[in-house]
């Protein structure tokens, strides 16, 4: 270190003279060589409950910790994040833990209060948690509510009071129509003296008797039919008392016929194979599809009257005809539905991102675009559906808001749908780009690794980890376990790390597995339905560096909800320019020449005295910028040196 | 608690099959308090090994003797957790086990029938969810004690075993088709098979709906936790399916003019 020192000062007395300090260099390689473990090692892991065998890849388990014995046995859900803390929903109520020390969470405060699934949010001194089952009390108490009708339950939004967070006060709640299977809250940017929660319900409508106004009628009959819409509760800060629903926009009006995404690469290629197989195709449903052999003889026969083998005279005239045969066959009809509504009833999840204005809504049988630039009158400006997917989920917008990926939860989250015969592209997440407010529909990605059939498994929760250059998601996966993946090629996401454990039972299907993981200042904190609260760190990998890890750690935030999305800013450091020098090694986006004269010259500024940096960070930052035009990624060569300018400017 | 409203519901009615399982009920319920009086002990235990671990070092036999310990009340909690339903919640589960019994009849006839890739795909997720579902009801059902009906389909019949219960009290089910419309189907093909199976399963489906609200709206029913889940996750997935199927019913008939 005084050697350093020295040489250092010594170099920087000497004007024209700089002597190198040493660097390393970190492995890396690129995406489309990712060496994972084969076989894959999260295949067939041993059962148990506390030890199950374990699988990890690229990804540590930093501590373990079971819910305490009022909350054991019952349903672990979402998280939320304040400071220091992490907040984990539970259906008994509310957990406070203190994750300061990621090695040894603390739990501060065990708050009784049942409800499911009583997804939590934070803002400021308040904390929002989601009721929706049939058993949960106004007063609290753990001993359900048994009457259909009843003016003791609540389904709805509680509120409570969290300046000491270690002891929250239950002050108000709001009760709605469907209850809250899930919400979001949002902090509109030009309005600071409300918050606004978007309620998503997928329960039934309550009856009247029990909550006045709330109707199950369709909207024709009564048009304040509590389906078909969402509700918006505004929270006056000031007054969180007096928060109440503020509007219930049907942001699915005219929901119709949204333009399908078409085919996956891979469905594209099956086409063509069959196509160039001699299968007989026809445009259905705005798509081409493979007919099937049956129906292709069964034509022969029927419309064309050729008995035995069609000759290639006969195959041509059939495709001539094919177009008209079909359009006859499907006769009139259909007509008994024209007046009943299509289009879904509610959302499942609204993923707000306030910085873009946009909010993605995951809506049983749609993916929503969302203008949320008026809080209280969301519009909608685009809709997907694919017949893939079962059930929209949750979204997460890429921190430019250029993409944006859905979960499907098909099955509910309760089955075992990632069984070696369950299909890649059903319960998955699906990629779009977001194209001058279109979405396009770009590839699917499920976790690879099959699970039993005793472990629920399907896409679930999960958010970005900001690595600067990168979109990079962690997921849960319920008993499929914790993935990590890069999606920046929307075209084809890939895994690179994972954590997973044994089923639960090993002869039964128990629920368990991460309901949600979220990367939080640093740590990767996931709820564990049956075994509680499990807190991770990443490894470094030649898929992931320990610059790119550093980077992603330097974005502070001071609280985190599930479907809020914060826009990720990184300071500007050294880890920041290193990481983005490793990117452009990895993709071989820069020569090794180029790539070693940015890392020396980044750890002799590192080294050097705040004079000496200021000039070596300026001569680096203009060199890189030489080197943009001759990259095969010039706009991430000039956000290398865009950070090392701003590393000069740091005082 | 949940004894006392097991009780409840059980003795209020005049039914030879509800004592039967009454009886069952309170080996069941002697079985949990034994088991909840062991938990019990095994927290007070470990809640004092806990405090000394704290002060020193936990040993690794320490620690291991704590998770022991804690896996014991969590299968005793998530056992005495089972206790907490009621007739309806049965009769729910045994009704719609038939109920996606038949739907499995329909959607197995798609590939067979020439039906579109689209309508394929469909029947095809229809036929993994809700056998998936089946089996997640009938260990539902087992491990209450409640007879579990076995689900046998040859062709176009469905045979339920098990439960005592009339194959006829299934076909009054609301929604499920005659024994003439699963024919009228199982004789369609290509197109017309497409349009006849998506109208019929609408109303399948429409079916299962009402039976979820049915369920809803009675007293004490749909409080345990599974029950709750089942429930609606098969009330938000048929009414998804139900939009997507009438979707694809106005886009045939678009297409066909």
């Amino acid at each position: 270190m005084i050697v350093a020192t020295a040489l250092v000062t010594f170099s920087c007395s000497s004007t024209e003279q700089m002597m190198d300090v040493e660097y390393t260099s970190p492995t890396v390689a690129p995406l489309t060589q990712v060496d994972s473990p084969s076989p894959d090692p999260r295949v067939g892991l041993g059962a148990g409950l506390f030890d199950a065998e374990e699988a990890a890849w690229n990804l540590t388990m930093v501590s373990q910790t079971p819910p305490p014995k009022d909350f054991l046995g019952v349903t672990n859900s979402d998280l939320a994040f304040k400071g220091k803390y992490a907040i984990q929903g539970n259906y008994n109520g509310v957990l406070v833990w203190d994750i300061s020390d990621p090695a040894n969470p603390v739990l501060t405060k065990e708050y009784l209060c049942p409800a499911s699934q009583s997804d939590v949010s934070v803002y400021g001194n308040l904390m929002f948690v989601s009721g929706e089952g049939f058993s949960g009390r106004l007063d609290c108490g753990t001993e359900g509510v048994q009457e259909a009708v009843s003016d003791v339950r609540l389904r709805g939004i509680r509120i409570f009071d969290i300046t000491d967070i270690e002891d929250p006060k239950y002050i108000s709640n709001v009760q709605t129509c469907r209850g809250s299977h899930t919400h979001s809250v949002l902090k509109d940017p030009n309005d600071d003296d409300n918050v606004y929660i978007y309620v998503s319900g997928s329960a039934p409508v309550r009856p009247e008797d029990e909550l006045p106004g709330c109707s199950d009628a369709s909207p024709d009959e009564d048009s304040n039919s509590a389906l078909f819409r969402i509700e918006v509760i505004k929270v006056p800060l000031a007054n969180p008392e007096m928060a109440a629903i503020a509007s219930s926009p049907r942001i699915f009006e005219n929901l119709e016929e949204p333009p399908s995404h078409g085919l996956a690469p891979s469905d594209k290629e099956a086409l063509e194979t069959a196509k160039a197989n001699g299968a007989f195709t026809v445009e259905f449903g705005g798509q081409e599809n493979v007919l099937p052999s049956q129906f292709v003889s069964q034509l022969f026969k029927t419309q064309m009257g050729v008995d035995g083998e069609p000759t290639a005279a006969d195959s041509a005239a059939l495709r001539e005809k094919l177009p008209s045969i079909i359009s006859n066959m499907f006769g009139g009809g259909g007509d008994e539905d024209e007046d009943s509504r299509k289009g879904p009833t509610q959302c499942h999840d609204i993923t707000l991102y306030p910085e873009i204005g946009l909010a993605g809504g995951a809506c049983e049988g749609y993916g929503l675009l969302l203008d949320i630039s008026d809080p209280v009158n969301p519009k909608r400006i685009d809709a997907v559906a694919d017949s893939n997917f079962a059930y929209w989920h949750s979204a997460t917008f890429s921190n430019d808001g250029n993409k944006v990926l859905f979960t499907d939860e098909w099955g509910g989250g309760g089955q075992p749908k990632c069984r070696e015969s369950d299909p890649m592209e059903w319960g998955a997440n699906a990629i779009f780009t977001i194209d001058n407010g279109k979405m396009n529909f770009k590839d699917y990605y499920k976790l690879s690794a099959a699970q039993t059939s005793e472990e629920n498994c399907v896409a679930h929760n999960g958010s970005l980890i900001p690595v600067p250059g990168r979109d990079i998601m962690v997921q849960a996966w319920y008993q499929g376990g914790i993935s990590i993946f890069d999606w920046t090629n929307p075209e084809n996401a890939v895994e690179i790390a994972y954590h997973d454990r044994g089923p639960v039972s090993p002869d039964q299907m128990q629920m368990g597995g991460s309901w949600s993981v979220y990367w939080y200042n640093g740590a990767i904190v996931s709820s564990e339905i049956a075994r509680g609260l499990d807190i991770f760190a990443l490894e470094a990998s030649p898929y992931l560096t320990e610059n790119e890890i550093e980077a992603a750690n330097s974005v502070k935030l001071d609280y985190l909800n599930a479907q809020g999305q914060p826009k990720f800013v990184w300071p500007k450091t050294f880890a920041l320019s290193k990481a983005y020098v490793d990117q452009l090694e990895r993709n071989k986006e820069l020569n090794n020449t180029a790539v070693n004269m940015a890392r020396q010259s980044l750890a002799n500024a590192e080294k050097a005295s705040p004079k000496m940096r200021k000039q070596i960070l300026t001569k680096l930052a203009s060199q890189i910028d030489g080197l943009a035009s001759a990259s095969g990624n010039s706009a991430k060569v000039k956000m290398l040196a865009d950070s090392v300018r701003g590393l000069a400017s740091n005082p | 608690m949940s004894f006392n409203l097991l009780l409840v519901n059980l003795t209020g009615r005049n039914n030879v099959y509800l004592k039967r399982e009454f009886i069952k009920s309170m080996f069941k319920v002697t079985k949990v308090f034994r088991f909840t009086s062991v938990a019990m002990l095994c927290v007070m235990f470990w809640g004092c090994k806990s405090t000394q671990s704290t002060e020193n070092t936990a040993t690794e036999s320490s620690a291991k003797a704590d998770k022991a310990e804690l896996e014991e009340l969590y299968w005793a909690k998530i056992d005495s957790s089972k206790m907490n339903f009621t007739e309806a919640d049965v009769k729910f589960m045994t009704g719609m086990i038939g109920h996606h019994a038949q739907a499995l009849i329909m959607s197995e006839l798609a590939p067979k029938n020439g039906a579109s890739s689209q309508v394929q795909t469909l029947a095809a997720r229809i036929i993994n969810a809700q056998k998936d579902e089946i089996a997640t009801m009938q260990n539902w059902l087992r491990e209450r004690d409640q007879p579990v009906p076995e689900v046998n389909i040859n062709g176009l019949n469905l045979m339920i075993h098990g439960t005592g219960m009339d194959h006829s009290n299934h076909m009054k089910m609301a929604g499920m088709l005659s024994q003439d419309q699963l024919v009228e189907l199982s004789e369609a093909k290509g197109t017309e098979f497409d349009r006849l199976f998506l109208t019929y399963m609408i109303q399948h489906h429409s079916g299962a709906v009402t039976m979820v609200k049915t369920l809803i709206n009675t007293d004490g029913a749909v409080q345990d936790e599974q029950a709750f889940r089942l429930a609606t996750d098969i009330n938000v997935d048929q009414i998804t399916e139900i939009e997507r199927m009438k979707l694809m019913l106005s886009q045939m008939s678009q297409e066909s003019e």
